[in-house]
C-alpha cells in the first residue's frame, strides 16, 4: 500500500514536481517548484513560524531548502527574545550560511540581561499587587509573567503563569483570555490533552463568544483530535470553523491548514453522504477550500469517483504535507485510509469488476490491486471474491438464511457443550465438598 | 470359622432368591478374612461354582486369588477364569460387592497388560462396565481402565461406544480426569477433534485443589488440538477454571504456548524452525505426531483463508501464498482438503486453476431437518436436567447450611461496621 503510494508519487514527481498546498493560491498545479518556504512562512507569525521552519529544516531532504528554512528561522528569532532557540539554530546552521548567521553572543547577552531586569521588575510589581490584594492587577501581573516566559521560550513556566491567572478572573472575557493563552502554549508544547480541556472550559463560559474566538477554539479542538488520531472528530471540528477565522489565528494555524487538515480527515473518515452534506455543500468551508484548490479538487474528484486524478493530487501534495508540523505523523495513515475508502467505494456498486480497469483507475498494476483487494477482503471491508484467472472481482452476497442456520446450529452445539461441562463441574464440586465434609465428621 | 468346603455348599444353596443372597452376603462378609488367609486353596474350589449362578460367592473366592505379585504363568491361568466370570456373572449379585468386583477387574487389566495382550481385556471390561454401571450417566472406576486398554490395543472404535454416553455422576475425581484424558486421546486417534477438545477442556477446567500431572498433559494436548482444529489458541482460560490451574498450567507447558504463539504469526517457516529446535521436548512428551499435524494444519488454514478471498486461483499462486514448494504439492493439499470436506472447490488440471465454490449445504434436506430436530430435543432434555439439578441443589442440606452461614456472617459484619453511637 505505502509502496504503491510512493511509487505513484515518484512517477508523478517526474511529471510535475508538485505545487504546494498553501502557496498555490495563485499558482497552477503544474509548477516546477518545491515548497516556497518564504510564502509558507509568511502565513504564520510568532513562535509557530519558527518551529515550523525548524521542522522543515529537520525533515526536508533538500539541502538548499534546509538552509533556507534555517536562515529564515534565524532572522525570525533575532526579532524575538528567545536566546536558547538561537543557540540551537546556530548549531544546526553550523556556519554554512556565512558569518552573518554565526552565534551572536553580544545579542544573546544583552537580551538575557534585559530579560533578567524585566523579570525582576515583574516580580516586584506582582508582589506589590499581591500585598494590595487587587485582583485585576494580580491577574495582569501573572499574565505579564506568562507573556514574558512565553517570549523567552520557557513554555512550562508560561503555562503555569497563565493558569494561575484563573483564580483572579472576574469576567468571562478574562477566562477566555486565560484559556486561549493556555491553549496556545499547550499546542506549542504538544500537550494536546490540555488543549482539549481548555477548549471545553472556554466553551462553557456563559456569555456568547465572539465568532472569531469560536473559530479559534474549533481549530484548537480539531488539532487535538487530529493528534489523538480521532480523524472523524477532527474533521468535524475543522468543518465547523467559521469564516471569521481569517488570519487571526496565524500564531497557530493558517486558514489554508484548516482546509487541508479538514479535507483530508473528512476524506479518510466520512462516508459519501456525510462528505456531500458536510464538506461539499458546506458554504463556509468552501471558502477555506478556495484557498487550497488542490484539496478542493481532490475532494470533488473523490466524490465524483475520479479516483485516478484524486490520487494524483494526493501524490503531489504528499511531499509538502510531510513537512507540516501537525500533519506529518498522520499523512501515511490518512493516505492509506483514503485509498482504502476509494477502493471500497469503487467496488461497492458493482456485481463484478474488471481488475484491469480498476488497476487503470487507481494507476497501479493488476497484481498490485489484487494484493490490496485481498487485504481488504480479509479484513472484511469488501464483501467480494477475486477471480484471479479472469481477473475479475465478484461481489459476494451473503445468504442470510444459510448463515442463520449455520449460526443456530453452532450456538446449539456450544450451549450443549457448556451445559454438560457445567453439570459435570457441579457434580465434581459437590463430590469434593461431600468428601471434605465426611472427613470432618 | 468356616471351612472352604462348608462355604462352597452354602454358596450353592443360597444363590437363588434375593433374600437368600443377602443372607449369603452377610456370611461371606464374616468369612472374608479367613478366605484371604486361605487364598491358595480357593482357586481349585472355584470349579465347583458356576459363575452365572453363584456370582457373589464366586467373586468372594476370586478376589483373594488376585492379590500379591503375579507371575506370567499364574496370569495365564487367571486371565481366562476372570474373563469367563466377567462375561457370565449376574449384575445384581456383583453389585452387592462393587469394590471387590472393581479390584478383580483392575487386577485383570494389569494381568493382560503384563501378558502384553491388552486386546484380550477390551471385551470383558466393556461387559464389566455395563454390569456395574447404575446408569449410563455414571462414571465407574473401570472407565479409565477400559479406555487405557482400548488405547494400548488401538481399538478406538470400541472405546467410542462408552465415550458417546454423556457422563454426569462422578465418584472419584481421579477417575474423571483419567477418563477424559484417555477419551480425548481416543478421539484424537479417530481425528474427531471437536469431541477431543471438549474432553480435554473438561480436564483443564475441572475443579482441582492442586495442579496434577493429568491436567498438565491434557493441557498440552489441548493446545495442540485446538491449533489443529480451530487454527488458533488463546491462553486465557475460562473464569470457572480453578485458580490452581490458572496459575500453574502455563508454567508447565511453556514450550507449547510458544508453539501456539509462533503458529499465530502465520509463517510456516517460523513454525517449522521452532518445532525443529524443540523436537526433543515434544518427542519426550509423546506429542510429536500431534505437533506434526499442527504444522500441516497450518497449510490447510492458509488455503482455507484463500477461499474467502478468491474465486479462482492458480495452483502456482496457492503454492506461493501458502509457502509450498511446488504447484504439485499445492494440488495434493487442495485435493486432500476437498476430500475431507474442509473446502469446496474444483481443480482444473488443464490450466492449473482451482475454482473455489460456496458451501453447497442449503439446509433444505430432510436429513438436515431431522438433525436440527434432534439437536432441539437434546437441548430441551439438557435444560430440563439443568432445572432439576438447580432444584436439587437449592434443597441440598449442605448447600443451604453453607449459604445460610455465609449470609449470617455477612449480616453480622454489616452490623459491626455501624458506628457505636447508632447502636441501641
Amino acid at each position: 500500500m505505502e509502496a504503491e503510494d510512493e511509487q505513484s508519487n515518484a512517477m508523478m514527481d517526474e511529471i510535475y514536481s508538485n505545487g504546494c498546498e498553501e502557496t498555490a493560491r495563485s499558482r497552477p498545479i503544474i509548477s516546477g517548484e518545491q515548497l516556497d518556504i518564504e510564502a509558507y512562512a509568511s502565513l504564520y507569525q510568532g513562535r509557530t513560524k519558527i518551529t515550523r521552519l525548524l521542522f522543515i529544516a529537520d525533515h526536508c531532504d533538500n539541502v538548499s531548502m534546509r538552509l533556507e528554512a534555517l536562515r529564515m528561522a534565524y532572522d525570525e528569532i533575532k526579532k524575538g527574545e528567545n536566546t536558547q532557540l538561537l543557540r540551537e539554530v546556530v548549531q544546526k546552521i553550523d556556519g554554512r550560511l556565512g558569518p552573518n548567521y554565526a552565534m551572536d553572543a553580544a545579542w544573546c547577552e544583552s537580551v538575557d540581561r534585559r530579560a533578567e531586569q524585566r523579570k525582576e521588575k515583574l516580580e516586584n510589581e506582582l508582589n506589590a499587587y499581591r500585598t494590595n490584594l487587587i485582583k485585576e492587577s494580580i491577574r495582569m501581573g501573572y499574565n505579564d509573567f506568562g507573556d514574558f516566559y512565553y517570549a523567552h521560550g520557557a513554555l512550562g513556566d508560561a503555562f503555569k503563569s497563565y493558569v494561575r491567572t484563573r483564580d483572579y478572573c472576574t469576567t468571562s472575557k478574562h477566562i477566555i483570555h486565560m484559556c486561549m493563552s493556555a491553549i496556545l502554549v499547550s499546542i506549542e508544547m504538544g500537550q494536546f490533552t490540555h488543549v482539549t480541556s481548555y477548549v471545553s472550559k472556554a466553551e462553557q463560559t456563559p456569555e456568547a463568544l465572539e465568532p472569531a474566538t469560536v473559530a479559534k477554539l474549533r481549530c484548537a479542538a480539531g488539532l487535538a483530535h487530529l493528534e489523538a488520531k480521532k480523524y472523524k472528530l477532527a474533521a468535524r471540528k475543522f468543518l465547523e470553523v467559521g469564516p471569521d477565522l481569517l488570519n487571526s489565528y496565524n500564531e497557530v494555524i493558517a486558514p489554508q491548514d484548516v482546509a487541508t487538515y479538514g479535507g483530508l480527515c473528512a476524506l479518510a473518515s466520512f462516508d459519501r453522504a456525510e462528505l456531500k452534506s458536510k464538506v461539499i455543500d458546506n458554504v463556509s468551508f468552501r471558502n477555506f477550500l478556495e484557498l487550497v484548490p488542490e484539496v478542493r479538487e481532490l475532494i470533488n474528484d473523490f466524490y465524483s469517483s475520479h479516483y485516478a486524478s484524486c490520487l494524483d493530487y494526493l501524490g503531489n501534495l504528499k511531499a509538502n504535507l510531510l513537512l507540516d508540523i501537525h500533519l506529518h505523523d498522520h499523512v501515511e495513515i490518512l493516505y492509506d485510509q483514503i485509498r482504502n475508502k476509494a477502493l471500497i467505494q469503487y467496488t461497492h456498486p458493482f456485481v463484478s469488476v474488471d481488475l484491469n480497469m480498476m488497476a487503470n483507475a487507481f494507476k497501479t498494476t493488476v497484481a498490485g490491486i489484487q494484493k490490496e483487494l485481498e487485504a481488504l477482503i480479509t479484513d472484511n471491508q469488501i464483501q467480494a471474491r477475486i477471480d484471479s484467472h479472469n481477473k475479475i472481482l465478484y461481489a459476494r452476497h451473503a445468504d442470510q438464511r444459510n448463515a442463520t442456520f449455520q449460526r443456530v446450529l453452532q450456538t446449539g452445539n456450544e450451549f450443549d457443550q457448556d451445559v454438560r461441562a457445567m453439570l459435570l463441574r457441579t457434580n465434581l464440586l459437590k463430590h469434593d465438598y461431600n468428601q471434605r465434609n465426611s472427613r470432618k465428621l | 470359622m468356616q471351612s472352604v468346603e462348608n462355604l462352597v455348599t452354602q454358596i450353592q444353596g443360597l444363590s437363588s432368591s434375593a433374600s437368600d443372597i443377602s443372607v449369603l452376603h452377610n456370611i461371606l462378609k464374616a468369612a472374608d478374612d479367613s478366605l484371604r488367609s486361605e487364598s491358595p486353596r480357593l482357586l481349585p474350589s472355584l470349579d465347583q461354582l458356576d459363575p452365572s449362578k453363584h456370582s457373589l460367592g464366586y467373586l468372594y473366592f476370586l478376589e483373594p486369588c488376585v492379590y500379591g505379585t503375579i507371575t506370567k504363568e499364574r496370569a495365564n491361568t487367571l486371565v481366562p477364569i476372570i474373563a469367563r466370570f466377567i462375561t457370565s456373572c449376574v449384575a445384581e449379585q456383583i453389585r452387592l460387592a462393587p469394590e471387590k468386583f472393581i479390584t478383580v477387574c483392575r487386577r485383570f487389566k494389569e494381568q493382560v497388560m503384563l501378558l502384553e495382550v491388552p486386546i484380550r481385556g477390551v471385551g470383558p471390561l466393556l461387559t464389566a462396565i455395563h454390569k456395574i454401571q447404575a446408569s449410563t450417566e455414571h462414571l465407574t472406576a473401570l472407565h479409565p481402565e477400559f479406555l487405557q486398554l482400548c488405547l494400548s490395543s488401538k481399538c478406538y472404535k470400541t472405546g467410542l461406544s462408552v465415550l458417546e454416553d454423556d457422563i454426569y455422576e462422578v465418584n472419584q475425581p481421579r477417575d474423571f480426569f483419567l477418563y477424559c484424558y484417555y477419551g480425548g486421546m481416543i478421539f484424537i486417534g479417530q481425528k474427531r477433534f471437536q469431541k477431543a477438545l471438549e474432553l480435554l477442556h473438561n480436564v483443564v477446567t475441572a475443579p482441582m485443589p492442586t495442579i496434577n500431572a493429568i491436567a498438565c498433559e491434557a493441557y498440552k494436548k489441548y493446545i495442540l488440538v485446538s491449533l489443529i482444529h480451530h487454527g488458533q489458541f488463546s491462553t486465557n482460560l475460562p473464569k470457572y477454571t480453578s485458580s490452581a490451574a490458572q496459575r500453574n498450567l502455563k508454567n508447565f507447558c511453556q514450550s507449547y504456548i510458544e508453539l501456539a504463539n509462533s503458529y499465530n504469526t502465520g509463517k510456516v517457516a517460523e513454525l517449522e524452525t521452532y518445532v525443529r529446535v524443540n523436537m526433543e521436548k515434544f518427542e519426550s512428551d509423546n506429542n510429536l505426531g500431534l505437533v506434526k499435524q499442527v504444522i500441516s494444519s497450518m497449510y490447510k488454514r492458509n488455503i482455507q483463508r484463500l477461499t474467502q478471498t478468491y474465486l479462482t486461483l492458480s495452483l502456482q499462486d496457492i503454492a506461493n501464498t501458502v509457502q509450498l514448494n511446488s504447484p504439485k504439492e499445492a494440488e495434493m493439499h487442495v485435493l486432500q482438503m476437498i476430500q475431507d470436506g474442509q473446502i469446496y472447490a474444483t481443480i482444473n488440471q488443464k490450466d492449473g486453476m482451482v475454482r473455489f465454490l460456496e458451501d453447497p449445504e442449503q439446509y433444505k434436506t430432510c436429513e438436515m431437518i431431522e438433525h436440527i430436530d434432534s439437536s432441539i430435543q437434546r437441548i430441551m432434555a439438557l435444560s430440563k436436567k439443568l432445572t432439576a439439578m438447580d432444584e436439587l441443589l437449592s434443597c441440598d442440606h449442605l448447600y443451604l447450611a453453607k449459604a445460610g452461614r455465609e449470609r449470617q456472617r455477612f449480616d453480622f459484619d454489616d452490623f459491626d461496621t455501624v458506628p457505636q453511637k447508632f447502636n441501641i
